[in-house]
Order: C-alpha cells, then structure tokens, then sequence
C-alpha cells in the first residue's frame, strides 16, 4: 500500500479545496483586479496594501483572527447562523474562505499586472467599434490578457496546496472533512511514521512540480487565445 | 457637415475651439505637438469627455449640455497612431469585429469590401503579428471604415511609420478621400503629409483655431505660419493632359496654364496634385524667352509679407490660383511688386505629389 485510505483521503480534500478556492478566487479576482488595473481613485493603494496583506502577515495571524471571525460570535460566524448555515469554523466551507482569503494577492496581481498591460487603447479602439463596455470586457480584455489568468489560476492552486498555518488554526484537523495533507504530513511526523509521511510529501512535491511544469511549458509557446 | 465646440482644461493646457467640418473630403487638424489636436479628435469621438463642448454630425446630436453619447454609440471610425490590432483576432477577424456588433447579415461582404479598399483581401486569414507596419495600419483603417461611419477620424495615422510605409499607406487614405462620400478629420504635424492629402485646413495653435479653409488659401495666406516658414509652398491641383514621349515629359493643365514635368506614370484626365515651393519660383516683369525653365506662368500679384531681413513673400494668382514666390527685398523693390502688378511667375522645380 502506497498511501493509506486516510492519506488518500487527505490528498482528496487537499486538492478539492485548491479547486474551489482557486474557482472562487477567480470570481471574485477577476472584477476587483480589474477594478485595481483600471481605477484611477487616489486612495487605491488602500486595497492594494489590502490585497497584499496575506504575502506578508504570518498564517497563524491570519488564522487567528479568522478563527475569531468564523466563530459564532464573530461577523462571519453570525452571517452563517442567521443564514441558518451553521458556524463555518472547523468545516471544509471555513477552510475555503480562509485559502480565498490567504491566496488572495496570488491571484489578484498576476491578474491585475495583465489588464494593466492591456492597456486602454485596446478598448478605446473596441468602444469605436461599437463594443459596449461590457462587451469591451469580454472580448477584448479578457482574452488580451489570458496568459494571467493562466498564471493566478496557477498560483492559486499551488499556494493554497501549500496551505499550512491557516488551514491549521481554522480547521481543526478533522480526519474527511479538514484534514489536509500539509497538516496530515505533520502529524505522522510528530508520529515518528516517516514512511507514510514520505508518501504524502512525494505526492505533493511531484503535483507541484508537474503542474509549474505544465505552466512554464505552455507560456513559453505561449500565444494568446483565437476566439 | 461636422459642428464642434470642444472646451477642454487640462491643467495649465486650455483648448476652446470652434470648427466645422465640411461633410465632403479630407479636412487636416494641423498644429504644433500641443496644439490640442488630439484632444479635440478625441472628444469628437467621445473617448474624452469635457463637459462644455458640444459636437454634433451631420444635424445628429452627439454631446451638448444634456447630451453625451458614449463612443460605441457614436457612428465614426477611428484610427489611432498606432494600429492597435487585437492580436487575439487574425485580420478577419479584426476588421469585422465592429460589424458583427451592427449587423450579423452581409458581414463576409462588409468584412472583404473593407479589406479590398485597403488591399488585404490576400492577408485576411494572417495574424497581425505577421503584418508589416504599413500593413497594420491599412487594417486598422479596414476595422474602422467596416463599419459604415459617417465620419472617420484619424489620428496621425502614418506618424509611427518610415517613410515607405507613411506613402505607402497615404496612398490608400488618398484613394478613400474619392471613393468615400463621408468626411475625414485627419490629425497631423506634418505639413508634408497634408500636402498630399487634405482639401481643408484646420489651424491650431495652444488650443485655438487660428485659421481654416480649403488648402491652397490656407497655404498661401501670408499671414499664417504655414507661407512664413523656410518650406513655404502652393498646392495646385492639376489634370494630366498628354505626354511627350520623346523628351520623357507629361503635361498637366491648370486654370493658369500648363505644367511640364517629368513622365510620370499618370493616365490622360487624372487629376494630380503638385507642389510649387515658394523658393522655386522667380518673377519677372516680362515673359522670359530663351529660358530653360519650362513652367511660366502669367499672374497677377495679391499681396506681400516681408520674410526676414533681405527677402519677401510674395502671393501672385495665376488666373485664380494661388502661388507663392520667395525673392530678395532689393528685387521686389525693383520690380516695384505691390498688389495688382501683372507678373510672370517661373517655376524652376515642381512636385508631383499624387
């Protein structure tokens, strides 16, 4: 046996919560990117520094004051139990709002530096051509600027398999629901069971690797896309 | 015809100018780099908005106080300096990216009558990383005109171009100027280009309209910059009337007489442009004989402007059409040249320009 049902479990989760964070990343990403790349408000810095907090704040900060906000009687914890949802700390729905939040600027800038360097006179050129501005978006921005959202769909994934101080403080390590395999590593570790922790390890260090490799070989021939 | 109040602050720069565009022919915005062209182009186009300015096309209503019309809504083509492809998009696929927002009927044939126009009917299925710069930019020009406007603009369209390039691709602005009923507003510096091309003038200069009019009076007003300058010159606007095989010559007739010029590749009837520089031509109070300057040409002298120290201006009509002649002050004085003097105008060199 390679890797137990646990471990496989682990990995299962590890990977569905990269989808669905990077899936909603994207979501959320792509307006307010777009918004930042194109807005000239003098106080954009503001949610700039804001976005980029994540890079610099230690995980455990992060998932501290998250722990508290998932909590019930926190703003979010609240929010779900008046939606009749249930308190989101120490579930799977906790850990995708806590990987959004940590992954945040890994999707965002890469995204924000492509529509900036679209620049505007693509779009001036779409709005003489009768393209509305959503139409503009749509057709001009979006697909100009495909090679970043290749890039912050990537480097969503990645950080959030990655995942180790936030999914630790807001999880909970619960073995089919929040265990992940950075915490699942650790714990054999702390287990003194390395043989299972070789196993997971190498897992994640070869869908790593295959994954960047994937990217940087498809960008260096990269073309934009014909729509 | 085009009515624009553009008023527009950008800081220090002020522009307020009023024009109007005639619907018919290439009208030139011509003026120093910020003289405000490209703001007034700009906001005609609805790309700037400056509260304050009105623009209104042919009688429809395009931006007054209560009015903006945002630029997808507005019926103009525009082409910018540089031709800005979308890359995503072979040439196809760019040229009929405004069509297929009007209409999905006829597209193909508003697609390949556009590319036609421009000679690209070869290159559609290309992608725009693989054209030449002339070649970008007759797309561009394709993209915009595809559309059906009523008024293209065009914002130094050549300037980014090498000199090749800049004739090649002025050649088929040239051409559209005869087979398009809409007006054009063509931005530029260049005096050179404008030659070429324009049949009206807008002068700028800081943000205002100094002049305006049909080109070969704007050229020859001697109290414009344009007939002040080194380069001085007069657009004459000619039809090919034979050519002489033997010496290697054509002939091209207008209102004052006949041009002689060297063959070129013009057919019988064609009308051409010339270029008469004001320091190639001489005057003199009685027709040269045994002269080896073939372009003599009687006229009348309409006014003078000192140019410099030692030399003067002069503006001479030969049956109506204006000439400038660039000669000694000592000369003029001599020749005792003041408005109503009968003269004959010598042209030593002549530019064919179409």
């Amino acid at each position: 046996m390679i890797l137990d049902e646990a471990g496989l479990t682990a990995l299962f989760i590890t990977l569905k919560l990269a989808a669905v964070t990077t899936a909603v990343l994207l979501v959320i990403g792509t307006p307010l990117s777009w918004w930042l790349a194109r807005s000239t408000w003098r106080l954009k810095f503001i949610p700039e520094a804001m976005v980029a907090m994540p890079l610099v704040l230690p995980p455990t900060v992060l998932g501290f004051y998250l722990l508290i906000a998932l909590g019930p009687e926190g703003p979010i914890g609240r929010l779900f139990e008046t939606l009749g949802l249930g308190s989101p700390a120490f579930t799977f729905t906790g850990l995708v709002i806590g990987s959004v939040i940590y992954s945040l600027p890994f999707v965002v800038q890469p995204l924000q530096r492509s529509f900036e360097s679209v620049g505007t006179r693509p779009l001036e050129v779409a709005a003489t051509l009768r393209a509305s501005p959503v139409d503009r978006f749509f057709t001009v921005a979006v697909p100009m600027a495909w090679p970043g959202f290749l890039t912050a769909a990537v480097l969503g994934f990645a950080h959030t398999l990655g995942e180790f101080g936030v999914v630790l403080m807001i999880g909970g390590n619960i073995p089919g629901s929040t265990r992940v395999v950075s915490i699942a590593i650790y714990d054999h570790v702390e287990a003194i069971e390395y043989s299972q922790a070789h196993w997971l390890a190498g897992t994640l260090l070869v869908i790593s690797f295959l994954i960047l490799a994937v990217v940087y070989g498809l960008n260096r021939r990269f073309r934009p896309i014909r729509l | 015809m085009i009515k624009a109040g553009i008023k527009a602050i950008k800081g220090e720069f002020v522009v307020d100018a009023d024009l109007e565009v005639p619907s018919i022919g290439i009208t030139a915005l011509i003026g120093p780099s910020g003289s405000g062209k490209t703001t007034i182009l700009r906001t005609i186009a609805g790309l700037e908005r400056h509260p304050g300015s009105c623009v209104s096309v042919g009688g429809s209503i395009w931006q007054d106080t209560n009015v903006f019309l945002p630029p997808h809504k507005r019926s103009m083509g525009f082409v910018f300096q540089e031709p800005s492809l979308f890359p995503h998009l072979t040439v196809r696929g760019n040229i009929a990216y405004g069509v297929k927002r009007l209409t999905s009927k006829e597209c193909e044939m508003k697609v390949r009558r556009a590319a036609e126009r421009l000679g690209l009917i070869d290159l559609l299925d290309r992608d725009p990383s693989t054209l030449s710069g002339g070649e970008n930019q007759r797309v561009a020009i394709a993209r915009a005109l595809a559309v059906g406007p009523s008024l293209l603009l065009m914002d130094e369209p050549v300037s980014s171009l090498d000199a090749e390039l800049k004739n090649e691709v002025l050649a088929y602005i040239d051409g559209l100027r005869e087979e398009l009923d809409i007006p054009i507003v063509y931005v530029s510096h260049s005096a050179d280009e404008v030659a070429r091309i324009a049949d009206h003038l807008i002068l700028l200069n800081n943000g205002r309209v100094t002049a305006h009019g049909p080109i070969r009076d704007v050229l020859t007003r001697l109290d414009l910059p344009l007939a002040r300058g080194e380069d001085a010159e007069a657009i004459v606007e000619a039809t090919v009337a034979g050519h002489d095989d033997e010496f290697g010559l054509s002939y091209l007739d207008f209102p004052g007489g006949r041009f002689t010029v060297p063959r070129g590749d013009m057919e019988d009837g064609q009308i051409v442009r010339l270029r008469v520089l004001a320091r190639d031509v001489s005057l003199t109070l009685e027709e040269q004989k045994g002269t080896s300057i073939l372009n003599i040409f009687e006229a009348v002298v309409e006014e003078t402007a000192d140019h410099g120290i030692s030399q003067v201006t002069v503006r001479v009509s030969a049956k109506g059409v204006p000439l400038l002649a660039r000669v000694t002050r000592k000369s003029a004085s001599v020749l005792d040249l003041r408005p109503g003097r009968k003269v004959f105008a010598q042209a030593k060199s002549v530019a064919v320009l179409s």
